[in-house]
């Protein structure tokens, strides 16, 4: 899976080279450094992901962050050559989880920084805004939304999306094709939830979230 | 899945439908956002504390 190096120079302290001539020694820094250059190329897919489950930006840069936090802490349990965007997909989900259920991204949504923030490209045709996009795909349960971003948006595969999610293949599945089913129902009848009744689909939202952390899901 | 380089045709069945273009949309506008600084310092800061 290719992974985008789009990091800003300013962001960078140094140049790391991964000790190809490091004395072996030196094995765990070099580890290191790969674990920090591996982590550092998949903040834009944690963005955009952490986007897409909640809505806003500001609070999913901040469960980015958190995110960050997190998997720097448990770098021990990633295993070199193993897929970073998917074990860092893992924990920033079960902290949007963890995070829904303190009520922290209840009624959040900010209808005016969303439209701003997800307007199109300059230049590129867009069939849709993407701002109704986005406010199509908030409606939905939060497990069918995580499902249709990691494969729908993120690429993933099913397998890989079924171990994310932390379910079965054919549970995944069945949430994406909801999940499609869906959206296509909406966006190509106009059916769009309205910009201003964003209350009602947060509410929706909560209350299968609710049931959904009771029945231990 | 269908083929993803069919022309889009806004109501053809046989094509991509076009919010599954938007989502992918959605998704990669945020991927090629520029990178606010602060991740990078975030990473800095643990590396620091890390190793210092």
């Amino acid at each position: 899976m290719a992974e985008p190096a789009r990091i800003p120079e300013s962001g960078r302290p140094e140049r790391v080279t991964n000790g190809n001539d490091a004395p072996r020694k030196d094995a765990a820094s070099s580890n290191a450094a790969s674990f920090k250059r591996e982590l550092t190329a998949v903040i834009p897919h944690l963005r955009a992901f952490a986007r897409g489950l909640c809505g806003r930006p500001d609070l999913a840069d901040d469960l980015v962050q958190e995110t960050l936090l997190k998997a720097w802490a448990a770098q021990d349990r990633f295993e070199p050559g193993t897929s970073m965007r998917a074990w860092t997909f893992v924990i920033l989900r079960n902290a949007y989880l963890t995070d829904m259920r303190r009520n922290r991204f209840r009624a959040d949504y900010d209808e005016v920084v969303a439209e701003r923030i997800l307007v199109a490209p300059a230049g590129q045709e867009a069939p849709l805004h993407l701002s109704d996009m986005h406010r199509a795909l908030l409606t939905l349960p939060p497990e069918r939304r995580e499902a249709l971003l990691l494969v729908g948006a993120g690429g993933f595969s099913y397998e890989e999306a079924a171990q994310i999610c932390q379910c079965a293949v054919g549970t995944i599945k069945s949430r994406v094709g909801r999940a499609r089913a869906a959206l296509a129902q909406m966006i190509e009848s106009g059916q769009l939830p309205r910009r201003s009744g964003n209350d009602v689909a947060h509410d929706a939202i909560m209350a299968e979230l609710d049931a959904s952390v009771q029945s231990g899901a | 899945m269908k083929s993803l380089d069919a022309p889009h045709r806004p109501g053809a069945k046989s094509t991509k439908p076009e919010w599954a273009e938007g989502l992918k949309r959605l998704y990669d506008s945020v991927v090629e956002e520029p990178l606010p600084d602060s991740f990078a310092r975030l990473l800095d800061q643990l590396d620091d504390d890390q190793h210092g």
